[in-house]
């Protein structure tokens, strides 16, 4: 092999400067971040220059890149799965103003929950918006399908949604690299009003969305990314999605099966194509990672006469990731695992690290709170979810980006007093900020502590937006001066921070308590 | 040529780095490889693993499939348990006896080896010791994979070539400090 050893994220990564990228919007999002970084890191993109720098959130980074393909350039959108929520606005909207410039969304899927708050299945996302999905299996086919979804986005003049999953985004393989082409010109779009969604002009749009659909079936039918593989044996035929077609060549190569194997990685899936496929065998088992989308469809709302096997009836399990012993049982293949666990083997869960100033926040909080009890803060997604384990115990909500404050007011409507938010800096700039002028504007008795550690922590020290801002934002939102205040979060300053957090939960107002102390992976990289 | 190889340790040490030299190793070596590892969350001080799969025809899956994995080398001994499931009969388990007791409940350790000297083919090192013996207890890592470097299948030339590309920009003396580990281990240890 002489190819680059890649990461299925820096395939990505990869693929999109070759294809004559532009311009990459993100935010940090594990298992999406490592394409960013690796463009970021790049040769290339520090000499053409191409677009690299983090947005504050999902929506932005959509929203960005959306205005570079309305310039005639190409721009690729990465976030996590949940990130598409938050994104999900300009998104769905983005398939109706269609794209100038080739438009590729990375949406990256995190089955099992490895790192993230649900497990939810970005395909549906892509149905939703009648948009063209891709499903990588390999490290190689990511990198292909990116430049493919750029011509597929151009050809069609519509976003491609790239779905990936935790597993490939993770792993590494070789990767043989086409040649570099040349980014498009600025260029505007050809109808100047293609991007004014105005109701008459969104009806045309949605319109012609919707007749482009027969053309994305004949994209998927041709392009070879959907393809049926001959096998021997039809008392089984396999529909395989994304990687889970490597699990089942895996298993088949192991017990010599020799089924007939419908490999799927775009979609809109041509129902003829299902169709051919279904009539050629007896029964049909489908392996799809994450909702079983395409086992669903086949299986239709009324009595089936095929015999449609997969999550929905127990074959696999609902949920969770797939990985070859789950296909191994789903196709009645012997199993022989010689050992068990030991029972003396025990969980070993993430932690805070030693000398985390979310630590120190946290036991001031803990202390300040001790009078009022248990069950009065809300907080967010990043390291300082951890304070939910013990021997903190700190947290009593982690929902999405920026609820705490908001669930936080909420609570607070309802009468709980005092009700905490605890949010960390980049969290507070993505989401975080908008809910608290909420708070503001109605006076809502709340106590913000925003854990401000200057950097995305949990997705490996990313740079945050809030970094020096903080105080001028919460002032800029209208929070009060008496009431903004500064934490040091220390050891040594334990008393004077808890006395601190007391003073501010009796408040009737807004207080906004800003605990800085930068965290100690990104301080001792930069000592390095 | 084939060998699944489960990378097993506790976040922050060197895990990936041990993924990292072999798998660039093994692409030096004109072999095939994928290697399937865990970021995010896990990384702050859980349990971190990475499958490892160098094969000199195409490989299928990123994972190894249960009950198929030729070794699992780790650089923490109860971490080394965690995977037995993954371990073929006569497959090698290869740990480090350092511990890593930052949960309330570790186990005794006693038992812990008790439970890793059932296992037919295992072999325990003080890396540890060693490491800290050559300089540093950070290159624990790479006196593991020293260890376990004539199992799998890639000579030293090659892992010593990955170590220097890969720890380039940090200087040539942490690039010759975790050669000597990568040889510490391959001496101290036959497999």
């Amino acid at each position: 092999m002489t190819g680059l050893v890649l990461l299925g994220d820096e395939a990505i990564g990869q693929g999109a400067l070759d294809a004559g990228l532009s311009g990459v919007y993100a935010y940090p999002g594990t298992p999406s971040t490592e394409i960013m970084e690796y463009i970021q890191r790049s040769k290339d993109a520090a000499e053409r220059p191409i677009h690299t720098r983090w947005s504050a959130n999902e929506k932005t980074a959509m929203e960005a890149g959306l205005g570079m393909s309305y310039a005639g350039k190409r721009a690729l959108v990465c976030m996590k799965h949940v990130g598409l929520n938050v994104a999900a606005d300009a998104f769905i909207n983005a398939a109706i103003t269609g794209v100038n410039g080739g438009m590729v969304v990375v949406a990256a899927d995190d089955p099992s929950m490895h790192s993230s708050q649900n497990e939810q299945d970005s395909r549906f996302y892509g149905k939703f918006a009648m948009i063209p999905v891709l499903e990588p299996a390999t490290q190689q086919e990511a990198y292909q399908m990116t430049r493919y979804g750029f011509d597929l986005s151009e050809s069609t003049g519509l976003p491609v949604m790239l779905r990936i999953t935790t597993r490939l985004a993770h792993s590494r393989s070789e990767v043989v690299r086409l040649e570099n082409r040349g980014e498009n010109e600025l260029k505007l779009p050809a109808d100047l009003t293609q991007f004014i969604l105005l109701p008459a002009l969104a009806r045309k749009r949605y319109r012609l969305l919707l007749s482009s659909q027969e053309k994305l079936d004949k994209e998927s039918a041709t392009s070879g990314n959907n393809r049926i593989e001959a096998g021997e044996d039809p008392s089984r035929g396999i529909i395989a999605c994304g990687m889970a077609y490597n699990y089942y060549r895996e298993v088949a190569d192991e017990a010599s099966l020799d089924h007939p194997v419908l490999k799927i990685s775009q979609y809109p899936v041509p129902v003829e194509l299902l169709n051919d496929f279904v009539l050629q065998v007896d029964r049909v088992v489908v392996l799809e990672e994450g909702a079983p989308i395409i086992e669903e469809s086949l299986n239709g709302v009324l009595e089936n006469v095929y015999q449609i096997g997969g999550r929905l009836n127990g074959l696999l399990p609902r949920d969770g990731e797939l990985n070859p012993l789950l296909v191994k049982k789903a196709l009645k293949i012997p199993v022989k695992i010689p050992r068990e666990v030991p029972s003396i083997v025990k969980n070993r869960p993430p932690a805070l690290c030693k000398g985390c100033s979310h630590i120190d926040m946290y036991n001031a909080l803990n202390e300040a709170l001790e009078p009022y009890g248990p069950g009065r803060v809300f907080s967010d997604i990043g390291c300082y979810t951890l304070g939910a384990l013990p021997p903190y115990n700190a947290i009593n909500s982690c929902v999405d980006m920026g609820a705490s404050v908001t669930m936080a007011k909420g609570a607070s409507d309802a009468g709980l007093r005092p009700a905490v938010a605890v949010i960390g800096d980049s969290t507070f700039t993505h989401s975080g900020m908008t809910g608290l002028l909420d708070a503001v504007v109605e006076q809502t008795p709340v106590t913000v502590i925003i854990s401000d550690n200057s950097t995305t922590g949990m997705t490996g020290g990313q740079q945050s937006h809030a970094t020096d801002r903080l105080l001028g934002i919460c002032r800029g939102l209208g929070v009060e001066e008496e009431h903004l205040r500064v934490m040091n979060p220390l050891k040594k300053h334990h008393d004077a921070n808890k006395r601190m957090v007391a003073e501010e939960l009796v408040y009737e107002g807004v207080s906004v308590i800003i605990s800085q102390r930068e965290c100690i992976q990104t301080a001792s990289r930069r000592k390095k | 040529m084939k060998r699944d190889i489960i990378l097993a340790g506790v976040g922050g040490q060197g895990i990936l780095s041990i993924a990292a030299v072999l798998g660039m190793a093994a692409a030096e070596s004109g072999l095939y490889l994928k290697q399937a590892e865990v970021h995010g969350m896990s990384q702050r001080g859980g349990a971190v693993e990475s499958h490892l799969r160098i094969s000199d025809s195409p490989i299928s899956s990123d994972l190894i499939p249960q009950g198929s994995c030729d070794m699992i080398l780790s650089v923490e001994p109860m971490e080394a348990l965690r995977y037995l499931p993954f371990l073929s009969g006569d497959g090698w388990l290869v740990t480090s006896s350092r511990t890593f007791e930052n949960i309330d409940d570790y186990p005794d350790k006693e038992d812990l080896f008790k439970e890793i000297r059932k296992v037919k083919n295992h072999v325990i090192i003080d890396a540890y010791k060693i490491a800290r013996e050559i300089g540093s207890q950070k290159v624990s890592n790479m006196v593991m994979l020293g260890a376990a470097s004539e199992y799998v299948g890639i000579s030293m030339e090659k892992l010593e070539g990955a170590v220097s590309r890969l720890f380039g920009r940090k200087g040539e003396e942490v690039v010759q400090l975790n050669i000597n580990a990568l040889n510490a281990g391959k001496n101290g240890v036959k497999i």
